[in-house]
């Protein structure tokens, strides 16, 4: 694993204990060490097991969350269950689907592909953390605007890809939407709502529309 | 817990079973609307797009408990013994039942025949079968305990290839044998007759695979017991039809139960039902006092929730030189899985098309698989798949253009409702509209592409066999400001069902849709709606939304009339105001001084019965253009329209949704979707969205194009409305077929049309 304590001066690095952290991957590196270990010596050195919790420190849209987590839980998991965050939705819980997308540092993520414990130091956002109270992001406003779903239940994921994809192509041709969204399946195949969508929230964007 | 009642032909015995609907007298057509038809954006979009929706998924109640499943690993085998001891001892648990519980006894799989199988069977007859359930303080310690469950099973034979399991030698799955329904024919005319007198004749075997639903939401429910009543949250189409089956299983009055689903995450006909999940989480609820809630992982609903069963299709058809379809002689098999159900329907077969002579032989055999389920057009896609590439053989043969032949046999009576007209037939218009929006003359003009991407174009067309279920009721509050609140206990599946019932209510009354609420979905505080599946949310509890919304009217005018000391035929309502005859002065419902006083008007709505002697059926033609590697097998649709003819459009923005939904979901039938079963071993291989390919965003065309008939159909409804969901995707995977042997010049009979069917097409085709 990376050195994540070197980062920009923005955002939650300085609230966070770098050795806590380290001492998270430390226990979970012994873990993965007691996998591959031979003799029953190395066994016994495993100083816990999966289950017993870690604090942790999760910055989430915007709030700082101090929580006791097991190492093996997933971030979706923990959005979820613990910060009663139900926005992000569990589809498949293996990095399949795509509809627990949030972002981490701003790029899109897996929430289910994420434990809890790695997203420490880094500002996540959910869906929960994209609209200004009542006042809906201009995605999310394209999405109702052009009918960009069905059942809803793909529907924040889709939403923090569409997102993910606009932060880093301000004005993406309609391949590289369909390229960029193809990480979210919608099994009611709404896709061509959810492409106009994702144009009109760029162009909305483009002309210095909301956000 | 009926036997699913959902197939072919079994459907239209249903609908010609007595109507109970109480005898209203229906309201007269509409003529042009204004918001009924519109592109009205989602009611509920906010929740939807703010994360703010509640899904069953998403439910969390004080003190509740998780359950997690025990699955027999084996596709045939019977429970020796199981042992809970570990499990118990493992931290969180609270109660586990195993096939030893006595709530295990709860008969399962209800038929004509009896009980097929019990909540916890200790006879696996397929891999996921459950064995034992546990509840626990986390998901995380349930699936724990979980795996310190120990069983020890006896292995059985078991067969998953269906067409071996029709063979007298195959392992059996139940006493009765592997088939025990005996095979139903269906026919009218003389086809060995016809056959002698034929121009052309086709005669071809198709085999389509198994599809999953895989709503992106998984099954599950959430249960609490409160004095001896049952509250329960279930990702479900119907909430009656889990409330009465639940009711049944616990031995319960229908009103000790109360489910609700107000949002739920997908459904395609996999959520029709009552599930095992729902039960264990209202049994591990009683046992330990607390809220327990059930969901499936991935792989549950990839195993045990249902599917789209395996079919295979030969059919001989026949036709005369002037394109008149002579005779269709079919025999279909399906697999239902572990437990009987219908696995086949020849509706489509029989009455797509004229044709005086045709017959229809279907079975069902059963395997060691998870059971088939209703799937958007149970049975129709299979059909269309078969049918319509069979049509596209006799055009050839004929050399007919596909689209002329298929006028040339254009119904004009339903031929399997004794000759019964139609309210209305678009097929026609379909046909045709569809072809001039696609360019179709142009492009069967256009020469072969060199190189070794081969472009084609196909199309085909299709029905939906079923008008709706009999009845709704809708109870319709108009509060003292004006605005109005709708209670109907139909689910929204994701189809927009709540907004088109804001839009009907905004058209009768002027009340506009933002200011409409619409409670829905909860058997104890909404009206009885059918399920939503069948196509027929719409068209059956929108006309009963149109009557409370007239139900109002009545008493309001009589209101205002008292009110205002004017004759109450001299007074209308108009975009939510009385308005007097020969009077500019219009009178807002908030400044009636008398609905002040009541606080609200409440309407009573009921969806009258189907017309007699009639019956309003949707239609569909679609036309693909597909683009096919030759080198590496890939085929990519890259433009596509799709005419419907579903009556009225209700709603302009969530029609075309469900157009693009159909064919997306078709573009997987015939081109990536497949169950994949272990011959070896009957353990499923496709227990992933990585190992079973459902479409992503790179599979949709974007060159897309829904084409709405829009017909004005003055009888099936006082909505005019005709099914949607269904018809959508019926054609589809058909005339991507087309659409592929167009390109590539060889025929691919089975589905999905994979790379490699492609390449051994073309290599067999080299070699001949």
């Amino acid at each position: 694993m990376s050195d994540r304590g070197n980062k920009g001066p923005c955002g939650p690095q300085k609230h966070v204990n770098r050795r806590g952290f380290l001492t998270t991957i430390s226990t979970s590196a012994a873990a993965a060490v007691v996998v591959g270990a031979a003799t029953p010596v190395a066994a016994e050195a495993a100083p816990r097991d999966a289950t017993e919790p870690t604090p942790i420190v999760l910055y989430v849209n915007g709030r700082k969350y101090r929580l006791a987590v097991e190492p093996r839980e997933t971030l979706i998991s923990v959005l979820r269950e613990r910060l009663g965050l139900t926005g992000s939705k569990p589809g498949c819980e293996r990095g399949e689907c795509g509809a627990c997308t949030v972002l981490l540092d701003g790029s899109t993520r897996y929430s289910c592909m994420t434990l809890a414990v790695e997203a420490q130091d880094h500002i996540i956002t959910t869906i929960e953390g994209l609209a200004n109270g009542e006042e809906l992001s201009d995605v999310q406003q394209a999405f109702i605007h052009e009918d960009g779903y069905q059942c809803g239940f793909c529907t924040p994921g889709q939403v923090m890809a569409a997102e993910g994809l606009l932060r880093k192509n301000p004005k993406p041709s309609i391949d590289e939407v369909r390229l960029g969204m193809s990480g979210n399946l919608c099994r009611c195949g709404a896709y061509g709502h959810i492409f106009k969508a994702v144009q009109q929230a760029a162009s909305t964007r483009q002309s210095g529309g909301a956000k | 817990m009926r036997e699913p009642n959902i197939y072919g032909s079994d459907t239209l015995d249903a609908e010609l079973a007595p109507q109970f609907a109480p005898a209203t007298s229906d309201l007269p057509p509409w003529g042009k609307t204004t918001v009924v038809g519109a592109a009205v954006p989602r009611i509920d979009g906010h929740d939807r797009v703010g994360g703010t929706a509640i899904y069953t998924r998403d439910i969390a109640l004080p003190g509740m408990l998780h359950c997690a499943i025990v699955h027999s690993p084996h596709a045939h085998a019977m429970v020796k013994r199981i042992d809970t001891t570990a499990a118990k001892a493992m931290p969180g648990v609270h109660a586990i039942i195993t096939c030893d519980s006595p709530e295990a006894k709860i008969p399962w799989i209800l038929t004509n025949q009896g009980a097929f199988s019990q909540l916890l069977d200790p006879h696996c007859r397929y891999e996921g079968e459950e064995v034992a359930a546990i509840a626990a303080e986390t998901p995380l310690q349930a699936a724990d305990a979980a795996r310190m469950i120990v069983v020890e099973y006896d292995v059985l034979p078991m067969v998953v290839n269906y067409e071996v399991a029709t063979k007298p030698d195959a392992p059996k799955l139940h006493a009765v044998g592997n088939q025990p329904s005996p095979a139903r024919t269906s026919q009218r005319g003389d086809v060995e007759a016809a056959f002698a007198k034929a121009d052309a004749v086709v005669e071809r075997t198709f085999h389509t695979s198994c599809e999953m639903h895989v709503p992106l939401e998984v099954h599950g429910s959430v249960a609490q017991w409160d004095s001896g009543k049952l509250e329960v949250w279930d990702s479900t189409q119907g909430v009656y039809a889990v409330r009465d089956s639940l009711a049944l299983a616990l031995k319960l009055p229908l009103s000790s139960v109360r489910v609700s689903s107000h949002f739920m995450g997908g459904g395609f006909g996999g959520k029709l039902e009552l599930g095992k999940y729902t039960v264990f989480a209202a049994v591990l609820a009683r046992m330990t006092g607390r809220a327990v809630k059930c969901v499936l992982t991935r792989e549950d609903t990839l195993r045990s929730v249902g599917n789209r069963p395996a079919n295979t299709i030969s059919i001989k058809a026949a036709a005369r030189k002037d394109g008149t379809l002579l005779a269709l002689d079919a025999t279909l098999l399906g697999a239902s899985g572990a437990y009987p159900t219908g696995a086949t329907s020849s509706y489509m077969l029989l009455d797509l098309y004229t044709c005086a002579n045709v017959r229809a032989v279907e079975s069902s055999v059963l395997i060691n698989a998870g059971q088939a389920r209703a799937f958007r057009a149970p049975g129709y896609p299979q059909a269309a798949w078969a049918l319509e590439q069979v049509m596209d053989e006799l055009a050839g043969k004929l050399g007919m253009d596909p689209v002329e032949f298929r006028l040339k046999n254009i119904p004009v009576v339903s031929q399997l409702r004794s000759g019964q007209p139609y309210t209305s037939t678009g097929l026609a218009d379909c046909l045709r509209d569809g072809a001039e929006k696609f360019g179709w003359a142009a492009a069967r003009k256009r020469p072969a592409n060199k190189g070794h991407v081969k472009r084609g174009i196909g199309i085909a067309a299709g029905m939906w066999g079923s008008p709706g279920g009999p009845t709704a009721t809708v109870i319709l509050k108009l509060y003292a400001d004006g605005s109005a609140n709708v209670n109907s206990g139909a689910a929204d599946i994701g189809t927009g069902t709540k907004t088109i019932f804001a839009q009907v209510v905004a058209e009768e009354l002027g009340v506009p849709v933002e200011r409409v609420s619409v409670e829905n979905a909860d058997t104890g505080t909404t009206q009885y709606a059918p399920s939503s599946g069948g196509s027929q949310t719409v068209l059956v509890t929108t006309p009963a939304v149109r009557s409370a919304a007239a139900d109002v009217k009545t008493p309001l005018l009589a209101l205002a009339a008292e009110e205002l000391k004017i004759d109450v035929d001299k007074l209308t309502i108009r975009d939510g105001n009385i308005e007097i005859a020969g009077d500019t002065k219009k009178v807002p419902f908030s400044a009636l001084r008398s609905l002040a006083q009541r606080q609200q008007l409440v309407g009573v709505g009921r969806r009258a019965p189907h017309p007699v002697g009639k019956v309003g059926l949707p239609f569909a033609a679609h036309f693909a253009e597909v683009e096919v590697n030759t080198r590496t097998g890939e085929v990519r649709v890259v433009r596509y329209v799709a005419a419907q003819d579903s009556g009225r459009v209700m709603n302009a923005l969530t029609f075309e949704n469900q157009v693009l939904g159909g064919v997306t979901m078709g573009i997987g039938f015939g081109l990536t979707e497949q169950r994949v079963l272990d011959r070896q071993t009957g353990k499923l291989a496709s227990g992933s969205w990585h190992d079973y390919k459902i479409p992503t965003a790179m599979d949709f065309p974007v060159d897309f194009q829904c084409v709405p008939i829009d017909l004005q159909d003055k009888e099936c409804n006082s909505v005019g409305a005709k099914g949607l969901g269904e018809p959508a995707t019926i054609p589809a995977a058909a005339a991507i077929a087309n659409a592929v042997c167009n390109a590539i010049g060889a025929r691919i009979y089975d589905a999905p049309i994979t790379p490699a069917s492609i390449v051994n097409a073309l290599a067999s085709k080299g070699g001949k």
